[in-house]
């Protein structure tokens, strides 16, 4: 999607936690992102090195946790894990699910100086 | 700027208040907890931002958008940002925050103004050209006088549809947002200022037409609503799912069309249960009229439900304070 949009938030979180944690430069970022987010990390990646340019991020190692995606299965009635969006319901074959866990966009931690 | 795809800003028009931020990270409005360390404070603006955001309002003062005068906030010029880079030594900083957490710290702001005010907001998404202004224009003529209602149009460019809106006799106020590709919450709460009182109404966000960048972010809106227009093709939610995922309804609209069109309308259902099987969906043709009751049916019954839900907590909360209120048995 709009992965420009999510650096530019990113960068501003980053910024934030440098004010409140007293650091000015980062070094490695890792981030949690779901299987269902959206998110195409090669694009991430290009929008990270074009938005941190000239910020206390610039040339700051890009780490991208992948989390798995889950749904809950209407036949099943149980949560399931899922390769992806469209996939079929791992236990039972069915289409009817709702997926549940995967789309997280989460900054899990920062090395900074 | 904030969360617009890699852009520099966006204009809000409504009403007649005229304001310069700072650069355009007028978006710093920070939540919460990091003002420990007092950081000034030093802009101008003089409109409410509901939330309680703490104080680290680093506007520059180089970039400004306008509250303008024809009811347009243009978030499309502004300079780039400017950023120092420093030095020192290395450590690890847990963080364990959203991405979207800024969008999202906003989009409860708005969620709660709304709910203070009893609004009931529905966020209205599809591509461009499936019919959500149409939509919006017929819904407002069958709902004139009924209740108040509002409508936010976000566009990259025009107040076109603000104008149709307006033409119904409702209020609109237009966002254009320059080169992003969706609204945003702040956007949104920027918007919220500029239009009337809507106590116990209906705001309608007409969301920029795109099917896969608005579906991240949540704007405070009560209930999504997803337009498929049925020239679209049966397969549209199994090609932008996310946005289909998120719909609390889905809109099949364009109904008049179907003699005319070679399209299995049942497998428009099997798409979207693929993606969404809770989702509600129905059939609506602005054009002839047909379904327009059971889109409005399903209005008056969301709103319904959300009314009662706000009057359920409010109550609680009476019976809450009359309690702590009341005499105090003896220990």
């Amino acid at each position: 999607m709009h992965e420009m949009a999510l650096c530019e938030s990113l960068l501003q979180a980053m910024e934030e936690a440098g004010r409140s944690n007293g650091f000015t430069r980062v070094r490695r970022v890792r981030l949690a992102i779901g299987r269902f987010a959206g998110v195409e990390p090669e694009a991430l990646r290009f929008g990270f090195d074009v938005v941190t340019r000239g910020t206390l991020a610039e040339g700051a190692e890009l780490v991208i946790l992948d989390v798995p995606g889950q749904g809950w299965c209407f036949d099943c009635s149980e949560t399931v894990p899922l390769e992806h969006r469209l996939a079929s319901c791992p236990r039972c074959g069915g289409d009817r699910l709702q997926p549940n866990g995967g789309t997280e966009m989460t900054i899990k931690d920062l090395e900074v100086e | 700027m904030c969360t617009v795809c890699g852009c520099s800003g966006a204009t809000v028009g409504g009403a007649d208040h005229h304001h310069h931020h700072g650069d355009h990270d007028h978006h710093h409005h920070d939540h919460g907890h990091d003002h420990a360390h007092g950081h000034s404070h030093d802009h101008s603006h003089d409109h409410d931002h509901d939330h309680d955001h703490g104080h680290s309002h680093d506007h520059g003062d180089d970039g400004h958008h306008h509250h303008g005068a024809a009811g347009l906030l243009d978030y499309g010029a502004g300079p780039a940002r400017a950023h120092a880079p420093g030095l020192s030594q290395t450590r690890m900083v847990e963080i364990e925050r959203g991405i979207l957490s800024k969008n999202d710290g906003y989009a409860a702001a708005n969620r709660a103004r709304l709910a203070r005010a009893g609004t009931f907001a529905v966020n209205l998404l599809s591509s461009p050209g499936a019919g959500k202004t149409t939509l919006l224009v017929a819904t407002l003529k069958a709902l004139a006088g009924r209740w108040p209602v509002a409508v936010v149009e976000g566009d990259q460019q025009t107040s076109n549809d603000a104008e149709r809106i307006r033409a119904t006799g409702a209020p609109a106020v237009q966002i254009n947002t320059g080169k992003g590709c969706h609204l945003d919450a702040h956007m949104v709460g920027h918007a919220l200022e500029q239009l009337p009182g809507l106590d116990g109404g209906l705001l309608f966000v007409e969301n920029v037409g795109n099917l896969v960048c608005p579906a991240a972010f949540d704007l405070g809106e009560a209930k999504r609503v997803v337009l498929l227009s049925l020239t679209e093709g049966e397969d549209k939610p199994l090609k932008y799912p996310d946005i289909f995922a998120g719909a609390d309804l889905v809109l099949v609209t364009k109904a008049d069309l179907a003699p005319h069109l070679d399209i299995d309308d049942e497998a428009i259902d099997r798409a979207l249960a693929r993606v969404n099987p809770g989702a509600a969906i129905l059939r609506v043709s602005s054009r002839d009229g047909q379904g327009m009751d059971g889109w409005l049916g399903w209005l008056e019954a969301e709103r319904g439900a959300f009314l009662g839900a706000l009057a359920t907590e409010a109550e609680a909360r009476a019976a809450s304070l009359r309690a702590a209120a009341g005499p105090k048995p003896h220990p």
